[in-house]
């Protein structure tokens, strides 16, 4: 007895000193999804938080009679033995009921947050929405601000407590856009347009990565979501109008070729329609465009 | 002549063996390591003695062992890509790039996936299904021991292809389910994505059959007297897999076979344009992945009730639930798939319906959890280590349970999809449920096959070594995914903090191989010391099926004669009410032993080799010798051949007199 | 020790029960080719609309040839069920007369397929053109390679009941076949309906 005592207290005080480790270590270091930055992330923190506290009321007496049961019915202890006890109707009927009613109340969260966060629905705001073309190419995020007819490779410049509606396609393969901070991520594709509504809450560089596997140089998308003051924003915006590039057809064709751990450049003015046409390729056949079939070897 | 000469060869050349360091360790491992073998069973003067006792058998308790056998060392290859991932995460930060380039890092991250599922736990899965549910159910066979054995070797075939990758060619780096576009010819130019199409299909094949065998077994060979009710669990939830298999197995053949065809004669169907849609492969290939995990798992979870209920001495609590929670489950898993991608943007209609039925599905397997932990309540509980691996199996899959209820809430998920938070929760449900029933199943029946008990501590030591690891190795990839860390990542920036976190995962993996070290030296130690472990009773551990009823190591006959069942559990009412059965003789009809299963499997390899380096001729002409085989076979008239009693009688004392033999070591 | 009759009427029982076994398990592998059929129309359903700037199925369907096709497989499923009904009379002849009359049809249906396959690919409409084309080849010629296979199996069968004769062993087989070669048909319904009727009036 004393033995299995000193091993349960032993167990104890290591779990305790992995957990102060690790509440050390969290605490200088920051866990986007559970520190956000805007209100889609937040909103979806807190979801996180109610579904986890309402799996404890199931995970609790799971681990709770795991331990009891193996310790009082254990061979030699002398505790009541009913080998031929098959089954009891009140018993299985509550642990029918109650995973049935955690579940049911999961699913009411489920349908209210499913539509209410849904990524394709713009986010009601007083400032007026900013509109971000997103391309995702190999290997970096090519961002085109249509209505500023500016564009910018692995940044992308949003002003502080502003919706942000941005668009999304692929000229590569499928991968997601990500930026854990403002919440959560949506898959770029060749050929479709999907949609994910975002805002920052406040100021600062927040990290941005891709999220399926798109190829060799697929760890080099990072890219910085960088939420400022709109007067900020608007200097940002001036300077990248004042670069020396421009995102015309062959400048796109370019950056298009195969690159990854890029660092972010700007462009002051855009093709017109470039976005549309990138998408559209893959649609129908396009006079001087690759058609993206089985052709080509890509390095 | 040389310009045909080569034209036959496809795409074969030099510059396809490996070309760097570690990718040429990685072959010669391979290659040194199937010489050995060969060389000590051509030492030992084996081969003929391979070959009519293993090679050609139709026992399914031998094609169990070869399942296992295979599944084993795949899962040390599994292992190995793991341990490389794991080092390549703990040192890939900043300026450094770690040991393994990109490309190379894909393709061992997509082996790891693809060996792991297809061929460790859908080879224990079959092998455990083999050597247990005829034995079970009180039958001699599976309902078609040829196309068994038959599948078992397309099995082998798959695994020889998918290890044949590491010599001549590489393998996909598209993830372990390959999504097109990126394993299109035109993102995935080099032979990989061929090699991981060719091998699941031809093991696909393999499992489609068994699934077919399975069902029927079960369905068509129980022993008299023994309806569905009164089966074991174990059959219960092999009868519930095997429909799934039934179900999701041809998907993957068709899917794989689209892939193929987009890759071979230009088709459209999901390539970036030309009319492709790769949406659309995501949706098939989960149609199909969905199932496969409860097919994997539901045989695990008839262990687990064989288990507790022996360990604990007590009947199965809940029997009738459980059966209705095996087929709620085998129903609600073709109703779920489109959670694998709730970010691929179907909208709110179509991801909250998933979300629901997804954690609709959880309802069933609490209640089974619920189950076991009230059979162990007023039992009599002897912790040997199969009770040990269900105890772990409890703490991992209840966590990776509660993270797969927040996952399927779409708006939890679209921050932690494809993240490490996901990594972490499908190891604790496949490693935690899958691997750890098996192990325990492995384990529980191993002195049923082979006469003699495993060493129970070094067991112990296994386990403790497994279920530390494991956690260390998983629970701070939770914490990783909730900071951002995606998966299948080669390098990562330092600022973000990741490290550390990943050096504890690793450190983990250190200690799941202490724990696989342990399991190595409990074989080894076992089968040195077999004389003093032997099992002489035939019922170890106190059992209550009917696979207890039959002498260590089960005699190729199964039983002298078949059993006529009363009860549910009917060995363990016999032990009760202390009725010996009497020893009876019966001429007895067996399968033959057929080399042409080993045919078919190896012309299935030819296909698949043919195919993946364009020598069209050669998959033309080994799809003719299947065909050429299968015909060979029907004409065999004489399939069978009949134990008469009088032999049935010789064997059986023989095997008594070889007992009193051990009685002497103990 | 049981008498004669006793044994022969065991051994009857489990030759019975293995042919119910066999028929058993062909049915579920035949219910799993319904599934890997059901894969194929699905994806069909997805992507027939893509037709990437080249023709859809009303431009490339000709009906009457279709009809033709019909009645060649139909006809071939009716004469498989006299060739089983012969069978079961243990009329060798008979059996191998309409055998051969079945697997006469299907030759046909299936050189009125690779015929129709043959046009469309010299004409630039082939499998590589467009999604829809990739799936409707697929589909129809995975069907096509299923009559294959089965008319490989009837020719085998043929020779075997020729060299054999009515075993219970062929008469089993016998019946697989027929439930492969109807099976074959009813999917060749759908097919008729779905890819051919559906696709011609612009669905």
């Amino acid at each position: 007895m004393k033995k299995n005592r000193k091993i349960v207290l032993g167990a104890l005080v290591v779990l305790l000193a992995i957990a102060s480790i690790a509440g050390w270590y969290l605490h200088r270091h920051t866990i986007p999804v559970l520190q956000p930055a805007g209100p889609i992330a937040e909103k979806e923190r807190n979801i996180i938080i109610f579904c986890a506290l309402l799996s404890t009321v199931v995970v609790v007496p799971v681990f709770t009679l795991l331990i009891y049961f193996a310790w009082k019915y254990r061979e030699g202890n002398n505790a009541p033995y009913s080998p031929d006890l098959g089954g009891n109707a009140a018993a299985e009927t509550v642990w029918w009921l109650i995973p049935i009613a955690i579940i049911s109340v999961i699913s009411v969260v489920t349908w209210r947050s499913t539509y209410a966060l849904d990524p394709f629905k713009p986010i009601s705001s007083p400032n007026p929405t900013i509109h971000v073309e997103v391309v995702a190419l190999d290997w970096k995020w090519l961002f085109i601000y249509p209505n500023q007819d500016v564009a910018s490779v692995n940044e992308v410049a949003v002003p502080v407590n502003t919706p942000v509606d941005f668009e999304l396609t692929s000229d590569t393969v499928m991968t997601s856009f990500w930026a854990p901070q403002l919440g959560g991520q949506m898959y770029a594709m060749p050929g479709m347009q999907t949609q994910l509504n975002l805002e920052a809450s406040k100021p600062g560089n927040f990290h941005g990565l891709a999220a399926n596997i798109s190829g060799s140089g697929f760890a080099g998308m990072d890219f910085t979501v960088k939420s400022m003051p709109k007067s900020s924003y608007n200097a940002w915006i001036v300077s990248a109008k004042h670069t020396d590039k421009q995102l015309n057809d062959g400048s796109y064709a370019l950056l298009a070729r195969p690159s990854s751990y890029v660092l972010p450049s700007y462009y002051s003015s855009v093709e017109p329609n470039l976005y549309d046409t990138i998408m559209l390729k893959y649609m129908t056949p396009i006079e001087g465009t690759s058609t993206a079939t089985t052709t080509g070897v890509r390095s | 002549m040389t310009q045909f000469a080569f034209a036959l060869l496809g795409r074969l050349s030099w510059s396809q063996f490996p070309q760097d360091a570690i990718t040429r360790g990685g072959a010669a491992g391979i290659v040194l390591g199937l010489l050995f073998v060969l060389a000590v069973i051509t030492y030992l003067r084996k081969w003929k003695w391979l070959w009519k006792e293993w090679f050609t058998t139709q026992d399914p308790k031998r094609i169990g062992v070869m399942y296992i056998i295979v599944a084993l060392v795949m899962l040390l290859r599994g292992g190995s890509d793991a341990v490389l991932m794991r080092t390549q995460q703990a040192v890939s930060v900043g300026n450094n790039y770690g040991i393994l380039n990109s490309n190379h890092f894909q393709q061992i991250a997509s082996a790891h996936g693809t060996i792991m599922i297809f061929f460790v736990a859908m080879g224990l899965m079959f092998g455990i299904i083999n050597l247990v549910l005829p034995l079970q159910i009180g039958a001699r066979d599976v309902a078609f021991p040829f196309l068994n054995a038959t599948s078992f070797w397309l099995f082998f075939a798959g695994m020889a292809l998918v290890n044949s990758s590491l010599v001549i060619g590489d393998f996909s780096a598209a993830g372990w389910l390959s999504y097109p576009p990126l394993s299109e010819l035109q993102y995935s130019p080099t032979v990989g994505v061929d090699y991981w199409i060719w091998s699941l299909q031809i093991a696909g094949v393999g499992s489609l059959l068994s699934g077919i065998n399975f069902l029927v077994t079960v369905l068509r060979m129980r022993a008299p007297g023994m309806s569905l009710m009164k089966m074991p669990m174990f059959a219960w939830s092999v009868l519930g897999s095997m429909s799934l298999v039934a179900f999701a197995f041809p998907i993957l053949t068709v899917t794989l076979a689209l892939l193929a065809l987009d890759r071979t004669i230009g088709t459209h169907f999901f390539t970036a344009g030309g009319g492709g849609n790769a949406m659309m492969y995501v949706n098939l290939i989960w149609a199909w992945g969905h199932p496969e995990v409860y097919i994997l798992v539901l045989p695990a979870f008839g262990v687990y009730s064989e288990i507790v209920a022996t360990y604990a001495r007590k009947k199965l609590f809940g029997y009738t639930s459980m059966v209705w929670a095996i087929w709620i489950i085998v129903l609600l898993s073709f109703t779920v798939w489109l959670h694998h991608f709730f970010t691929m943007g179907a909208g709110s209609n179509v991801n909250a319906f998933f979300g629901i039925m997804t954690a609709v599905i959880a309802i069933p397997t609490g209640v089974k959890i619920f189950n076991w932990l009230f059979t162990m309540h007023r039992g009599r509980i002897s912790f040997k280590s199969p009770m040990l691996w269900f105890m772990g199996f409890v703490v991992t899959f209840t966590i990776g349970g509660v993270a797969g209820v927040l996952m399927s809430v779409p708006i939890i998920d679209y921050q932690v999809h494809n993240s490490l938070f996901l990594v972490a929760h499908f190891h604790m449900m496949i490693v935690g449920g899958v691997l750890f029933g098996y192990f325990a199943a492995l384990t529980y029946w191993f002195p049923k096959i082979f006469g003699f008990r495993l060493h129970e501590k070094l067991g112990t030591y296994a386990f403790w070594f497994w279920i530390s690891g494991f956690l260390t190795a998983f629970i701070p990839l939770y914490i990783l995914g909730f900071m951002g860390a995606t998966r299948r990542l080669d390098h990562y920036s330092a600022s973000l903090g990741w490290q550390p976190l990943f050096i504890v995962a690793g450190f983990g993996v250190v200690l799941i191989g202490i724990g696989v070290g342990f399991q190595v030296l409990q074989l080894v130690v076992s089968i040195w010391q077999r004389n003093e472990r032997r099992d002489l009773s035939g019922d170890p551990w106190n059992g209550r099926t009917l696979e207890w009823s039959v002498p260590s190591p089960a005699p190729f006959y199964n039983f002298t004669k078949q059993p006529v069942v009363t009860d549910r559990d009917q060995f363990w009412v016999d032990k009760q009410s202390g009725k010996k059965r009497r020893t009876e003789y019966e001429d007895i009809v067996l399968p033959k032993n057929s080399g042409l299963s080993v045919a078919i499997a190896a012309c299935a390899f030819m296909v698949g080799f043919g195919m993946i380096w364009h020598m069209y001729w050669l998959a033309l002409l080994m799809l003719f010798g299947i065909i050429t085989t299968l015909v060979v076979r029907s004409m065999n008239e004489e399939p069978e051949y009949v134990l008469t009693a009088r032999e049935v009688e010789k064997l059986d004392h023989a095997r008594i007199r070889k007992l009193k033999e051990y009685e002497a070591y103990q | 020790m049981s008498t004669a009759t006793e044994a022969n009427g065991i051994e009857i029982r489990r030759e019975r029960e293995a042919t119910e076994k066999t028929v058993f398990g062909f049915w579920v592998y035949l219910m799993t080719d319904c599934v890997l059929f059901a894969s194929l129309f699905a994806v069909y359903a997805v992507i027939h609309g893509n037709t990437f700037g080249g023709p859809s199925g009303k431009d490339i369907f000709k009906l009457p040839y279709v009809l033709m096709e019909t009645f060649a497989l139909l006809t071939s499923s009716f004469t498989c069920g006299l060739a089983m009904l012969a069978a079961q009379r243990k009329a060798k002849r008979q059996v191998l007369f309409w055998l051969g009359v079945t697997f006469s049809l299907g030759l046909t249906f299936l050189c009125l397929e690779l015929n129709e396959f043959h046009h469309l690919t010299s004409e630039g409409n082939s499998w590589r053109r467009s999604g829809f084309l990739s799936s409707y080849f697929t589909l129809v010629g995975t069907h096509g390679l299923h009559i294959t296979f089965g008319l490989l199996w009837m020719a085998i069968m043929m020779i075997y009941i020729w060299k054999r004769g009515l075993t219970d062993t062929v008469r089993k087989r016998l019946t697989l076949l027929s439930l492969f070669w109807h099976f074959l048909d009813v999917i060749w319904i759908f097919i008729f309906t779905i890819v051919y009727l559906y696709g011609s009036i612009g669905l």
